[in-house]
């Protein structure tokens, strides 16, 4: 058996996901939301490998392999749709893309 | 002797989760692009030292190398070709250098004395070794009952690849794809 509680290990998790949901809420510039997200994730992968120490099975191991995999694929994106946004409007505040249409 | 006898396995998890909360608030409270992506950095290292004490090595490895090495290196490259705009520049702290310096370098050096307390504790490392769950086994359950996630997870990256492509190229060349 670990040594670490599970209860822990998720109040761990669940205060580094908070930061991560206040930094997406509260933050204007893009890149700083895009941070954290990953905060989030990040966190949401403390949970499962928490989860899959105690239990001492692997598929917390592998969640955590397919969140990282999940994370990947969205900073290239997303890093891709700032780039077309500093290139478009020379700023990255959130609140310009509210004038999009269509 | 005394850091030796006050390091147990709980203690350093609960260190490495205190460095990995206050960098992941100095990361959403900050001002300055590049500082709050190293911030991310020194927390990412901080959760991968919570992942080598709750005995998942092989995760605490991929967080480093991907995470820390990857992902956070893809986010600097697009930092730097963003360029520092001029309202960042107006928004970038005032600030003295010197204690943002001490206390990013404190945070890390944190981190740096657990992993050497970690390697050189003769007992920790045993009752570390105790519950691992090794690499092998998670190897087998993804080529096992986690094949499908595994193939949706690379057209996922696949996919990934291809909007980074198609959105970040230059505008003048739409023939090309």
């Amino acid at each position: 058996m670990t040594t670490i509680p599970l209860f822990h290990v998720l109040i761990l998790s669940s205060l580094l996901f908070v930061i991560g949901f206040i930094g997406v809420v509260a933050r204007k510039n893009t890149l700083f939301i895009l941070m954290s997200l990953e905060v989030m994730l990040n966190a949401v992968g403390v949970a499962f490998i928490g989860a899959g120490s105690v239990w001492q099975q692997a598929d917390g191991q592998v969640m955590f392999i397919l969140i990282l995999t999940l994370a990947a694929a969205e900073v290239a994106a997303g890093l891709a749709l700032l780039i077309r946004m500093q290139k478009r409007y020379h700023s990255l505040d959130i609140d310009l893309l509210n004038r999009m249409k269509g | 002797m005394m850091l030796t006898a006050l390091a147990t396995i709980e203690s350093l998890f609960y260190l490495a989760g205190l460095v990995a909360v206050i960098a992941s608030l100095k990361v959403v409270t900050g001002n300055n692009t590049v500082h709050a992506l190293l911030y991310l950095v020194v927390s990412l290292l901080a959760v991968a030292v919570c992942f080598y004490l709750m005995g998942a090595p092989f995760a605490a490895g991929l967080e480093v190398i991907v995470y820390a090495g990857a992902i956070l290196v893809l986010f600097v490259f697009a930092v730097l070709m963003f360029g520092l705009g001029k309202d960042e520049l107006r928004h970038a702290p005032k600030s003295n250098n010197l204690a943002n310096m001490i206390a990013a370098m404190l945070l890390a050096f944190v981190v740096l004395v657990e992993l050497v307390i970690i390697i050189y504790h003769g007992d920790m490392q045993q009752s570390l070794q105790a519950n691992v769950v090794d690499s092998k086994a998670v190897g087998i359950m993804l080529y096992g009952p986690y094949l499908l996630a595994v193939e949706i997870a690379s057209f996922l990256l696949l996919a990934g690849l291809l909007a980074g492509y198609h959105y970040a190229k230059p505008d003048g060349t739409e023939a090309s794809l």
